[in-house]
Formats: C-alpha cells, sequence, structure tokens
C-alpha cells in the first residue's frame, strides 16, 4: 500500500440511498471508515442498520450513492465481490450447519476447495492468536452459542478482510464471553484493520468504539466520539427524545405473598436431537413480583417455556401449579382458564398468525378465557364485541398502525409486540409468563411494556420474565435466576444481584448450585 | 447460465386475487382453441358446442345442476380440509363409499318403504363417507403417514370394492348377469325437483344448503376460525390451544360426510341403483372446483357449475364433432393449472438470475458441497 493510500479512509460512502417501496429504508446516507478503527453504527430498530450493512455487503443494491474502497469507486453487486474487495461479515443469524464439524463449516464458505485438513489446521492456529480457541473437529450441533459465534469470526478472518463489519454480536454472548469478544476486536484494530460495530448496547459502544455514525429512521442524525458521549445522550440521539425510565417500587411483605406459579421438579427430555433437556426445574413467582430468568439464548429458554404454558404437556401434573392447582397436565387453554397469560418469544407465527386480523388475533388467545364475550351461542364469533376490544388495547398500548383492523404482519415487531403484551394484559392475568418482552422492539416501546409488566405484579400478579436482555431483567425484576443448559438456579434478590454475578451463572459456573435444589421448600 | 426464481410479492394485488379465475378461464378458452384447431375443427364451432349449446334448454341446465350438484357438495367439505392445509385426494373414494353405504337398506331391505327410507339413506351414506375418510385421518394421525398417499390410494381399494359388490353379492338375481344391483324402490329415489321441467333432483337442494352452512361455519364460527388459524400458521394455533390432530378427524370427517352424501344422492337419485361405476371423477373434478371457488362456499358454487359444464360440453363434442370425450379431462386439467398457476404469479414474481454475477450466499455453499466431498 501507498502512503497516498494510507491518507485516504478505508471505506467512504456518499449519499447512499436504498427504497423498498414507499419506505425509504435509507436515506443519503454518509459514512467514513479509517483504517484501524472500530466505528459503531448506532439506531434503533428499523433505523436502517441492517439495510445500509447489506448495501455495503453486497445483499442489496442501492438505488443510489456511491461507495469508495481505499479511494476507488465501487460496485458491491454480491457478497462475492465485498469478500474479494476485503469486506467480511459476521451476521447476528449465524447461518451454520448443525449436522457439519466447524471445519467443515468453514469450508463450505471458502471457495478454493483447499483440503479439510488444512483448513482445519489454519483455524485452529488462527483462533488460538486471537484469543477465540476453538476446536475445528467438534460438530457445531454441539457447540455453544459463543462458540458458534467464533466459528463465523474466524471463518471471516480466514478471508483476510480489511474491514470487518459485526451485526449485534453481544446479543448472544455472556458478559465474560463479550469482554473476550472485545480483546480480540482490540488486537484487530492494533493490526489496522477496521470494524463496523453494529449495536444498540450503548455503555459497550462507549467503551471499545472510536466513532459513532448515529441512524434514525433512514437519516444519518450525527457523528460523535462515543467516549465523549453518555449513555443517554447517545441514546436521545438515536431515539429523538428522552426515553421514560421505567420505575420499579419496592414491594413489602413479599416473602409471605402467596406463590400464584409454582414449578417444581420439572424435567423435560429432549424432543429433538438439538433441543436442551429440563432438568429438575424449580422456582416460585409469588403475587407481587416479577422474576426474572437469564441466560444465554438456547440454553432450554424455549423449552422451559412450552412446558409452564401447556404447549408440551408434563407427566407429573404438580410440576407446574398455577393459583394452588395441578396444572401439569391441563393443555394451554386449561391453564389459561386458570388464571395464566402467556407471551412467546416469536411474534409472527407464534404469538400472533401473520395473515389475520388483530381483532381474529385477539380471539387466537382469549377465545376460551372470554368465552362469554367473545363467543355466542352455537359457536358463533361476536366480531363486534372482538373489535371493540381489540381497538381498547390498541389505544391502552399506544399501538401504531396504518388501518382500524390491519392483518398482524402489516405491524412493525415493535408494535405487534404491544398489542400482544396488551391482549394478555387486558384479561389482568394473575399469572404472567413473557419469553424476551422486548426483543427487537425500539427503546420507546420497550419502556412501554416494561413499565406494564411492573404493574401488572405490583397489582397482585405473579409476572415471569424470560429474557436474554440483562439490562432489562436488572430494570423490572425483583430477583433473577440464570438458565444455564436446561437447569435453572436459585433466584438472586435484586438487591444482591450484580452483572458479573449473574454472567457467571450464564456462563455455566454454579455458585448456586448447591442451594438451587433446596429451592422448593 | 440463467436460472429462474420466485420471489414473493411484498404486497398481493387484490384486484388481480379476484380476477384470478377469469383470468385462469380465459386462458383456458386460448388454451382450448389451439387445440381444436390442431384437431382440425374450427375452435369456434367447437367452443359452441362445448359451452353454449349443452345450456340452451331448460332440461338440459336440469342436467347441469345434475352434474354440478356432486361436485359442489365434494368441493365445499374440502375446501375445509385445504384451509386447514389437510389435503383430503380421496374424495373419490369417500364417494363411492357413500353411496354403497346409502345403498344398504334399498339393496338388501328392498321391502322395506316409506318416508323414513330416504332420510336413513342419506345418513347412512354421509356415515359411510365420513368412516372411509377417518382411514387415513387415524393413519395420520397416529403414524404420521401422508394424507394425500393414504387418502388417494384408498380411492382404488372403494373403486374395487363397488366392483365386486355388484359383480357379486349384492348383483340383482334377475338382472341377466349384467353387474348392478336391483333397481331401487320409489321410496328410495331422491325425488326430481321439478320433474314436468327437466331430471334434476334434490342433491342441487343439497349442495346450495351445504354451502352456504358450511360459508357461515367458516366465516363466522369459532370453528371456522380454529380451522384458518391452524391452516395458516399450525404454531399459533397451538398457542391458541387448538388441537391439530382433532382438526385433522374434524376435517376429514366433515369431507368425508359431504362426499358420501354427494354419493348417495347420485346413486338414489341421478343413477337409482349400483353399477360397476358411479361417478365419472366427481371426487378429482372437485379438486378444482375447490380452488377455483377459492376455497370459499359460495365461489364454488359458481365453480361447480362451470365444472359441470365441461362434463356436458365433452359428451357433446363427442357426438356432435366426434372428438373423445376425454377432451372434458383435458378442459379440467388445464383449468386447474391456470388457476394454480395465476395463483402462484399473484403471491410471488419471476426472477431471471444470472448465476455468474450475482451469486447468493445459499447458491454459493450449495455448490461448495460436492468441493467439499472431492477434498475429503
Amino acid at each position: 500500500m501507498s502512503a497516498n493510500q494510507d491518507a485516504t479512509n478505508l471505506l467512504e460512502v456518499r449519499g447512499l440511498t436504498k427504497i423498498f417501496g414507499t419506505l425509504t429504508a435509507c436515506d443519503h446516507i454518509d459514512l467514513d471508515i479509517a483504517r484501524g478503527e472500530i466505528h459503531a453504527l448506532l439506531g434503533e430498530n428499523g433505523a436502517g442498520k441492517s439495510t445500509l450493512v447489506k448495501m455495503l455487503f453486497g445483499s442489496l443494491e442501492p438505488n443510489s450513492g456511491e461507495i469508495f474502497w481505499n479511494g476507488q469507486a465501487v460496485r458491491i453487486s454480491s457478497p462475492g465481490v465485498a469478500k474479494k474487495l476485503g469486506i467480511g461479515m459476521v451476521f447476528q443469524h449465524f447461518s451454520l450447519f448443525e449436522a457439519l464439524t466447524a471445519a467443515e463449516n468453514i469450508a463450505l464458505s471458502l471457495d478454493d476447495g483447499s483440503p479439510i485438513s488444512s483448513i482445519a489446521a489454519k483455524a485452529r492456529a488462527l483462533s488460538y492468536s486471537y484469543g477465540l480457541p476453538l476446536d475445528p473437529e467438534s460438530l457445531v450441533g454441539d457447540l455453544s452459542v459463543g462458540e458458534r459465534q467464533r466459528i463465523e469470526i474466524i471463518r471471516c478472518l480466514l478471508q483476510t478482510p480489511q474491514l470487518i463489519i459485526l451485526d449485534e454480536p453481544t446479543s448472544v454472548l455472556t458478559p465474560q464471553e463479550a469482554d473476550k469478544l472485545f480483546q480480540t476486536l482490540e488486537r484487530l484494530r492494533s493490526e489496522g484493520k477496521s470494524i463496523l460495530y453494529i449495536s444498540h448496547r450503548l455503555e459497550e459502544v462507549k467503551r471499545i468504539c472510536d466513532r459513532a455514525t448515529v441512524l434514525r429512521h433512514g437519516k444519518v442524525v450525527g457523528h460523535c466520539n462515543p467516549r465523549e458521549e453518555t449513555a443517554s445522550s447517545l441514546a436521545r440521539m438515536m431515539v429523538g427524545n428522552e426515553v421514560q425510565a421505567v420505575v420499579r417500587a419496592p414491594v413489602d411483605g413479599i416473602e409471605t405473598a402467596q406463590p400464584l406459579l409454582e414449578i417444581r421438579n420439572l424435567s423435560r427430555k429432549p424432543a429433538t436431537p438439538f433441543s436442551i433437556p429440563l432438568k429438575g426445574i424449580s422456582l416460585n413467582v409469588r403475587a407481587g413480583e416479577v422474576i426474572g430468568i437469564a441466560g444465554v439464548a438456547g440454553n432450554g429458554q424455549g423449552e422451559f417455556f412450552e412446558s409452564v404454558s401447556g404447549e408440551v404437556l408434563q407427566q407429573d401434573a404438580a410440576s407446574v401449579r398455577i393459583r394452588g392447582k395441578d396444572a401439569g397436565g391441563l393443555t394451554i387453554t386449561g391453564r389459561r382458564l386458570l388464571g395464566a397469560a402467556f407471551v412467546p418469544e416469536e411474534r409472527l407465527g407464534h404469538g400472533a398468525a401473520p395473515r389475520m386480523k388483530l381483532s381474529e388475533n385477539l380471539l387466537l388467545s382469549r377465545h376460551a378465557t372470554d368465552g362469554k364475550a367473545f363467543v355466542g351461542t352455537g359457536g358463533m364469533v361476536k366480531s363486534g364485541a372482538i373489535y371493540a376490544a381489540a381497538q381498547r388495547i390498541i389505544e391502552a398500548m399506544d399501538v401504531r398502525k396504518s388501518a382500524p383492523d390491519p392483518e398482524a404482519a402489516a405491524l412493525s415487531g415493535g408494535n405487534l409486540q404491544k398489542f400482544i403484551v396488551g391482549r394478555e394484559l387486558d384479561r389482568r392475568p394473575s399469572v404472567m409468563v413473557v419469553n424476551q418482552p422486548t426483543w427487537g422492539v425500539d427503546a420507546g416501546a420497550a419502556a412501554h411494556i416494561r413499565q406494564a409488566l411492573i404493574e401488572l405484579s405490583r397489582s397482585g400478579s405473579a409476572v415471569l420474565v424470560i429474557s436474554q436482555d440483562l439490562d432489562e431483567l436488572f430494570e423490572i425484576s425483583d430477583a433473577i435466576a440464570v438458565m444455564h443448559n436446561g437447569e435453572l438456579s436459585k433466584p438472586l434478590p435484586i438487591a444482591e444481584a450484580t452483572f458479573e454475578k449473574v454472567g457467571l451463572l450464564m456462563g455455566g459456573a454454579e455458585p448456586g448450585h448447591a442451594e438451587h435444589t433446596l429451592e422448593t421448600a | 447460465m440463467m436460472r429462474l426464481e420466485l420471489v414473493k410479492r411484498p404486497q398481493r394485488s387484490v384486484l388481480f386475487s379476484a380476477l384470478s379465475p377469469f383470468l385462469a378461464f380465459a386462458l383456458t378458452i386460448i388454451a382450448g382453441a389451439i387445440m381444436f384447431a390442431l384437431l382440425g375443427v374450427n375452435p369456434l364451432t367447437a367452443f359452441r358446442i362445448y359451452f353454449i349449446e349443452p345450456v340452451s334448454q331448460v332440461w338440459q341446465l336440469h342436467e347441469l345442476a345434475i352434474k354440478a350438484a356432486p361436485l359442489i357438495l365434494i368441493a365445499v367439505g374440502l375446501s375445509v380440509c385445504y384451509k386447514a392445509n389437510i389435503w383430503n385426494i380421496g374424495a373419490e373414494g369417500q364417494f363411492i363409499l357413500g353411496g354403497i353405504a346409502g345403498s344398504i337398506i334399498p339393496v338388501l331391505f328392498p321391502q322395506f318403504e316409506g318416508p323414513l327410507v330416504l332420510p336413513l339413506m342419506l345418513l347412512l351414506g354421509m356415515v359411510g363417507g365420513a368412516a372411509y375418510a377417518a382411514i387415513p385421518a387415524l393413519l395420520k394421525t397416529r403414524f404420521g403417514t401422508n394424507e394425500i398417499l393414504t387418502s388417494l390410494m384408498l380411492v382404488y381399494v372403494a373403486q374395487l370394492f363397488l366392483d365386486w359388490l355388484v359383480r357379486g353379492p349384492w348383483r340383482d338375481p334377475q338382472g341377466h348377469g349384467f353387474p348392478q344391483t336391483i333397481q331401487f324402490n320409489d321410496s328410495a329415489v331422491l325425488p326430481e325437483l321439478m320433474p314436468d321441467a327437466g331430471r334434476a333432483n334434490w342433491g342441487f337442494v343439497f349442495a346450495l344448503i351445504a354451502a352456504v352452512l358450511v360459508w357461515i361455519l367458516m366465516s363466522r364460527m369459532l370453528k371456522g376460525f380454529e380451522v384458518r388459524v391452524l391452516g395458516s400458521s399450525p404454531r399459533a394455533g397451538r398457542f391458541a390451544g387448538f388441537g391439530l390432530n382433532r382438526m385433522v378427524f374434524f376435517a376429514f370427517l366433515l369431507s368425508g360426510a359431504l362426499a358420501g352424501l354427494a354419493g348417495i344422492s347420485e346413486v338414489s337419485g341421478a343413477i337409482g341403483q349400483l353399477q360397476p361405476v358411479i361417478s365419472p371423477g366427481y371426487g378429482f373434478t372437485a379438486i378444482i372446483v375447490a380452488f377455483l371457488g377459492r376455497l370459499n362456499p359460495l365461489g364454488i358454487v359458481a365453480a361447480g357449475l362451470v365444472l359441470a359444464l365441461t362434463y356436458l360440453g365433452g359428451e357433446a363434442v363427442q357426438s356432435a364433432l366426434g372428438i373423445s370425450d376425454k377432451v372434458a379431462r383435458v378442459f379440467q386439467g388445464m383449468l386447474l393449472f391456470f388457476v394454480l398457476g395465476c395463483d402462484t404469479l399473484i403471491h410471488y414474481r419471476i426472477r431471471l438470475i444470472g448465476l455468474a454475477l450475482t451469486k447468493p450466499e445459499s447458491a454459493a455453499k450449495l455448490e461448495a458441497a460436492p468441493k467439499l466431498k472431492e477434498a475429503r
């Protein structure tokens, strides 16, 4: 490389625009990335971050605008072109074959046809030199999410990129795993490589990024040095106004309150070769409290939710008790009739039927509990009453929509989530179990949902929240338990819980293990 | 190297969704014109004989109703299955079993007469069709078998069973050895609606009633909502507390009962006895009717009349022009082909992709796989 090239930026983007139908996802974006910097791309969901990086990686073609690589105008028409230029990407959602080994997965993405053994050796050497130890012979299906991410990173590094794009890399990591990743990133920076780091976690952006570009509604709203900003000033740039802080008043006398949801020694065999068995989970959620369940994705949270909700039944009827009644043998309808309400992780296709109207999606979870109000004699649906109830929920939760009663799929993720949570809150359930309440939801809507969950608990209900977002759990929970490899730790009262303690449990250290079998008592 | 790819459209055109059956019909006419021209017949003449002459007199409209009744009855039942994403292809067999079960009374107890006979026969017909449809439902829910295969294969079992019955145990002893049962007595014959005007019988009324009832079920009742949820997103259906296995039985039993009712109505109304063949493929043609009617019971009534016309037209061109009546099957096949084609293009657009230029990730991986094997 000549000295002249060093003076220019590695990547310059000028006026990049992408239009989908009537939506301008990216509107004249300007972005410079210098050599050897970690550059943060900040923005709420739907701000245009993903669209922008897809254009940089060649998955999408821009409608207008220019991209300069080392000062040369380039057209990145496909991921192959991007790789040739020296742009590598680690996606948020991994594309790995679980039944193949790490080395085989890496070989699949390299088009050079070199033998597996040499790829494995290279991958092993590279992984140790960057402090991301990886056994190339291990089956992906056996690896943790953090280890899978290493495969993606090594796969990217093997192509010796100049620019590495990381999309929300820490969303699946424990705090300790994230620390290791940060060390690797700093090492890459010291080697002169550039990193485009996409995140909405402001603390880590402040910690490792040199510069930040903030997007809002598809436009660049500012460039800044994140180290000179506060988390709240960054949040203000992202959201455009102050996000209301969630208020959680302490509750008195919770120790004597009646447990409304009791889980006693709940076990479940794995349903598929790649699902997690549940091992002797015990937990009480009392009237008036919010219990949070932390954990890295894929440690049995989905299986646990299915078992508690009754989508999967238990052999032992006493392993799930709702309001003092054995519910393990009851279907989800039976458990709802006992006063429980559930919000699953997946919005489209699980919590809501995508092609059905919001009013029909209201009927989806409440046809039995509100049988008298919504269903008339002979099984006729009272569409007028349902429509009115749906409008009431839409208003209460401030759901933004384009038509009076749109299809669920027509709503943004955050607005649909507000509707789904609102649909259950509207019943005033005595037990509420929520999986990932604010996954992919913008900050304003997330605060609204969290506050609503706290208020539900304070009005005398038991609330159980499963989440990967530690900030969220610390904000709303009265106690936090951690799920790791199908086991649940003893809940830590919020006063005693720290990020470090919870992070250690998430990584599988078991300081609370000896006690947690006593939890049922 | 080029490759075709179907890309999902972000929005469905409401206009074209509604126009789809008409577009399909127009395309069928064009393709049919080419076919007639290739057969050496003036397409205009052929179309007049095929589509217009069969319905130019009142008695012919009655014939149309006779053909349309079983198509509509069966298709209305099938629409519930298909909405639930359950693929009952064996309505032809359920139709035959309905015909056989309903004929038990007039064949085995010919001396039993009176106003009770007909309702009992219709009831038995529905039970027979439903019971036969329960077999693929049971196999699917118990053993996870593919209902398309089992329901289809049971059609052949039913056809051969009927053939055996009318040649063996149920053959009319005074029938000069013809393979058929005795003629049903008067109280076992489905009455004609307007005997002075034509042959149409109460089967057509049953079809209209079934269409309206199923329309109410699907659009106004919780059960219909359950069908639609389980069909469009089964996981959301499970979250709602709806059981997929129960739905498999519900859909199969309902469509089987309606096919069985169609079968006994046809035997008791249009034929008057059991014969080795009692259906010109109504159970299969009804699949086309169901889709041409957009799986909407009211649309199915219109589609049933159109498909009934293809049967009459096939007979007409055979007698007038000497063209095989198999041409009716060709028209039915083309109609289904174009309906499905139009529907696909409403939901997807075709994109032509040059492999060398823009290779998506997945394609690159698939191509890399053989290399991997060589490398090992």
